[in-house]
């Protein structure tokens, strides 16, 4: 194992285990601040793959924006604590579904990649190619993920707005 | 230098517990984060294929993906609001009105 494997380990330990926290916690504002460290430590995968563009606007947006978003959403809808209040009946079969999901997938990782040959050599400083990468080949579809957000705030605005105007 | 099936593995075992979270939970604030854990799933995925490759769509579409879910917690967000606002209640399995 090379010391980058090393510390992808830690740092995918601890995102696994933030999720697993997340869909498990019982107390609301607890699952919120799991998401951060799971949210952190795939930024973190992000920088050891070599994509700190990425990795920073997973920081600014999901930790920053999103985390927050949530934390509002929580603090605006009176959310209970414990487990029969938080989670439904059916955990058992949920927790099958997931885990023959995972089965299923690490079965067909495993017989399509070879193990010690598909290995990942990260390219070094790419913040300039993305950049133009987006501006060029996917200007595009950079225009209209724009006009996506833009159309889905208004939503939110006019969807959460309180009808008793004049 | 890291190996490919790695990431792959860490991927797999986020988007199996967003699955498990979105199945379980009935909260509606908390099935939107378990959509957040799949859809990271989904970003490691593409940035590790990405610099696997050597070619940078990959972290392109990691962008874009990202972007996508921002607007998807804005939009949820104020429909569970909504609901909390007409219902008292954002528990998913209790607003039925369109069930069959």
């Amino acid at each position: 194992m090379t010391g980058a494997e090393i510390a992808f380990v830690v740092i995918g330990v601890a995102a696994v285990v933030g999720a697993i926290r997340v869909v498990t916690a019982r107390n609301v504002v607890r699952a919120a601040l799991y998401l951060v460290v799971t949210l952190s430590a795939v930024a973190g995968v992000y920088l050891l793959l070599a994509a700190e563009f990425v990795a920073w606007v997973q920081i600014l947006i999901y930790v920053g924006a999103i985390v927050i978003l949530f934390l509002f959403g929580l603090m605006l809808t009176k959310a209970p604590i414990g487990r029969e209040a938080l989670d439904n009946q059916r955990r058992g079969v949920a927790f099958l579904v997931g885990v023959a999901i995972l089965a299923g997938l690490v079965y067909l990782i495993q017989g399509a990649f070879d193990w010690d040959a598909a290995r990942i050599d990260p390219l070094e400083g790419s913040v300039a190619a993305v950049g133009s990468s987006i501006f060029s080949r996917f200007v595009l579809p950079f225009e209209v993920i724009s006009f996506l957000l833009l159309a889905a705030l208004i939503g939110a605005i006019v969807l959460s707005r309180k009808e008793d105007r004049p | 230098m890291i190996r490919l099936p790695l990431v792959l593995f860490l991927s797999a075992a986020l988007f199996s517990t967003g699955v498990y979270g979105v199945l379980a939970r009935r909260n509606g604030v908390l099935v939107l984060m378990s959509i957040e854990l799949m859809l990271n799933a989904v970003n490691i995925n593409l940035v590790a294929f990405g610099a696997a490759l050597h070619d940078l769509t990959g972290q392109v579409f990691a962008l874009f993906v990202i972007t996508v879910a921002a607007a998807e917690v804005g939009i949820g967000l104020a429909i569970v609001i909504l609901i909390y606002r007409n219902r008292e209640t954002i528990n998913v399995d209790e607003v039925n009105l369109l069930k069959w």
